[in-house]
């Protein structure tokens, strides 16, 4: 029958890239390659079981979804009652988490793709979030994923705007890190926004001027839906019962829960003390084994409940969800018991921890790398091989 | 008015439609695709069952002999199948299934009232003439299901209608709506029913007389024929023949778009499935779907509409069987060979049926 050449199987098997990171140095390229093997055979075996459960499982959650966005954006109509602004906001706040990190991130990877259903598609999904679909997808799946974690190369280490590593040249610009990301926090929707533009790809003659006119144009029209949606067109109805400003200090309020919530988790995902960043020589001639190990050491986990988890889209399993990108997102819990034992018997670096602690430490290097490097200290991978 | 209606509310539900939250509350709501809801489920034989459904909005009335495609879901994957809607034209639609396969079994045997069914509007031209005329319909199996459909139509409400109709089964307990047949024809004059049970007399031999000894004026009436290859392609070479011997009369054999027109003398065949020999046994090549970003190395023989559902590429399709067209893909490059003839096709651009076309070489599409 047939076969499927997907990332990272159109990569070699064997062989070694011309730099290997610190943290796999200890490994041969036999064993890094049967590493490979063993990780793709854990993704076989969750392909084997892949069904009706799991069908079930996204159809479960995009209905709970659209339940609570009904019910709290009617909740909202009548805000003027306090009670009522509480439930409708809270609904709607976790209406947006839900749609934005378990349903549109993983849809949009292409997780459901399986299932043929056009309704849950990877090319016809558009959420709830200000980027158009389409334009996240080129710099998240294409470029973040493809090149995660390499500096120079994937643009969501810092995202244009903050110093997330210490290999990032230091300008004075960046003694504004913290505040930049206390101000993307509550409007990180927009931020992305901004970013999936590329103008510094634009301004370099890397895109041109069509795409970019394209690109603007689209971002135009779905900003436009957007706002008018949550500040315009629901404050409007909500008038007819005297509710009209709590409305829209209720879908600003979700709004902005959702955008501080989808910030916190998706900076624990590569920049929490212990992910590894690499250099493009860590990159060339990379194997197949070595792209699972840059996934797996420059990626961290979130530790928590089983509700913690559905809240972050299950991005609180990243190294996970880094191996195996379009793998349905309910399954990550069970291939982390895998791979972290992989990860055990290689000797390489698993990154976990609770919500708080990952949150702390991005925090703390923001902070760090507001400030010049002192000529002292120098990050070990930057050490020459 | 709904329009506008709707139109207001997607300002409130963007990026989604309203539609999408009316689902909430009604399944047959969907933006993208049409749904169905089954109302009834009846077994017809042993291995059969007549599913009726709610169709939503979408959807068009059927003509008689029409068929529409069906998707249901199996292991959480949705498969797609055509079946001919068996109802009389003008009333709710339903499908006849005999459990024969994957999809098929899951009908028969797993379908329950309130179930979703994935619709596509009704097509086809084995649809009757447009007025009545002496009909011949020769069946067999499971092809008695779009005739079915024709006769339920014509038969109560048509007194001018003349229909005989020759049904091919192996056993009596398994041939459908036997006890339905038997009780127009004797309710109604305008219809004669001749059963053939291969398990008593044989494989009906399509000679003249054999025809004739069943249907005297045969050759007088337009003729539809359903079955399986084999039983159509007898039919086809009986109706040649004649119309070689008859050659001073003007005869023709139909194949679906003439049926409007079904004269004395004409054969008009529905075929349920396609014969892949004159194009099997070739190499294939690595299949791109470029807007999809897939890649994926294909054997000569896959169509190249099960090599994209396979990966998960959302691809257009419909009778799966190169009839209808609805799975016309633009060929950016490289070769395809059609799987009926053997044919090859290469030009950039080009319309490829993806149900009957599979890889000949390297092949870029635009999807």
């Amino acid at each position: 029958m047939t076969t499927t050449l997907t990332r990272p199987g159109a990569l070699a098997t064997s062989g070694h890239p011309l730099v290997r990171p610190d943290a796999a140095k200890h490994l041969s390229d036999e064993q890094i390659a049967e590493l490979g093997r063993e990780l793709d055979a854990v993704r076989d075996e969750i392909l084997a079981k892949r069904g009706t459960t799991d069908a079930a499982y996204i159809r479960r959650i995009i209905k709970i979804q659209r339940t609570l966005e009904f019910t709290g954006r009617g909740a909202l109509m009548f805000s003027r009652y306090k009670a009522a602004w509480a439930a409708g906001t809270a609904m709607l706040s976790l209406a947006k988490i839900l749609e934005n990190m378990e349903i549109g991130h993983n849809v949009l990877h292409g997780q459901w793709d399986w299932m043929r259903d056009p309704d849950i598609h990877s090319t016809t999904w558009e959420w709830d979030f200000v980027t158009p679909a389409r334009s996240w997808q080129h710099t998240h799946n294409d470029l973040h994923h493809r090149w995660t974690n390499v500096i120079g190369k994937d643009k969501d280490i810092g995202y244009n705007l903050l110093r997330m590593d210490a290999d990032q040249p230091w300008r004075p610009f960046n003694l504004g890190n913290p505040l930049y990301n206390a101000v993307l926090a509550p409007v990180f929707e927009w931020g992305i926004a901004l970013y999936d533009l590329e103008i510094p790809d634009y301004k370099e003659g890397l895109k041109s001027k069509e795409a970019m006119n394209r690109d603007l144009k689209a971002v135009g029209v779905k900003a436009l839906k957007q706002f008018s949606k949550d500040y315009a067109a629901t404050p409007l109805l909500a008038m007819a019962t005297g509710s009209g400003r709590r409305a829209l200090y209720g879908t600003l309020a979700a709004n902005a829960i959702r955008n501080f919530w989808a910030h916190a988790v998706i900076f624990c995902g590569h920049f929490p003390d212990g992910t590894d960043t690499f250099t493009e020589e860590m990159v060339e001639g990379e194997t197949r084994g070595d792209w699972y190990v840059r996934q797996m050491i420059g990626s961290a986990n979130i530790s928590g409940s089983k509700f913690m988890h559905l809240m972050t889209g299950n991005l609180s399993h990243q190294i996970e969800h880094h191996c195996f990108p379009d793998l349905p997102s309910n399954r990550y819990a069970e291939v982390a018991v895998k791979v972290r034992e992989i990860c055990a018997r290689y000797g390489l670096p698993y990154t976990t921890g609770p919500l708080p602690k990952q949150v702390g430490s991005t925090w703390a290097k923001i902070f760090k790398l507001a400030l010049p490097p002192k000529k002292t200290s120098r990050s070990p991978k930057s050490s020459p091989a | 008015m709904f329009r506008h209606l709707a139109r207001a509310a997607s300002a409130l539900t963007t990026p989604l439609t309203p539609e999408d939250f009316l689902a909430l509350f009604n399944p047959v709501h969907s933006s993208r695709q049409l749904r169905g809801i089954v109302t009834r489920v009846v077994h017809e034989t042993e291995d059969s069952a007549t599913i009726y459904f709610r169709p939503g909005h979408r959807w068009q009335a059927h003509q008689a002999g029409q068929w529409a495609r069906i998707g249901v879901e199996l292991d959480g994957v949705r498969q797609w199948r055509s079946y001919s809607l068996t109802t009389a034209a003008g009333h709710d639609p339903a499908i006849t299934v005999k459990d024969a396969g994957a999809v098929s079994r899951v009908l028969v045997r797993g379908t329950k009232p309130g179930d979703v069914l994935f619709l596509s509007p009704p097509q086809g031209d084995f649809v009757l003439p447009e007025h009545p005329r002496s009909l011949l319909m020769l069946t067999a199996g499971s092809g008695i299901t779009p005739v079915m459909s024709m006769i339920r139509t014509l038969i109560p409400r048509r007194p001018d209608a003349d229909v005989v109709l020759i049904n091919s089964n192996s056993t009596p307990e398994k041939s459908l709506f036997r006890e339905e047949l038997a009780e127009l024809a004797d309710q109604f004059p305008n219809l004669t029913v001749r059963h053939w049970f291969t398990s008593v007399r044989g494989r009906l031999e399509f000679t003249a007389r054999t025809v004739a000894d069943l249907c005297p004026d045969w050759r007088s009436r337009a003729a539809y024929a359903c079955g399986p290859e084999g039983f159509l392609n007898d039919a086809e070479e009986l109706w040649k023949r004649e119309a070689a011997l008859e050659a001073a009369q003007p005869a023709c054999i139909g194949a679906g778009a003439e049926a409007k027109g079904a004269r004395p003398g004409t054969l008009t065949v529905e075929r349920f499935s396609t014969d892949f020999t004159a194009g099997a046994g070739h190499d294939g090549g690595v299949v791109v779907f470029e807007q999809s970003d897939r890649e994926i190395q294909a054997d000569g023989d896959t169509p190249l509409l099960d090599v994209g559902e396979d990966a998960g590429v959302l691809m257009p399709s419909g009778c799966r069987m190169g009839i209808c067209h609805s799975c016309l893909v633009p060929l950016r490059s490289g070769q395809v060979r059609d799987l009926r003839t053997g044919e090859l096709h290469n030009a950039p651009g080009q319309l490829i049926q993806t149900c009957v076309s599979a890889a000949a070489g390297p092949v870029n599409l635009d999807l």
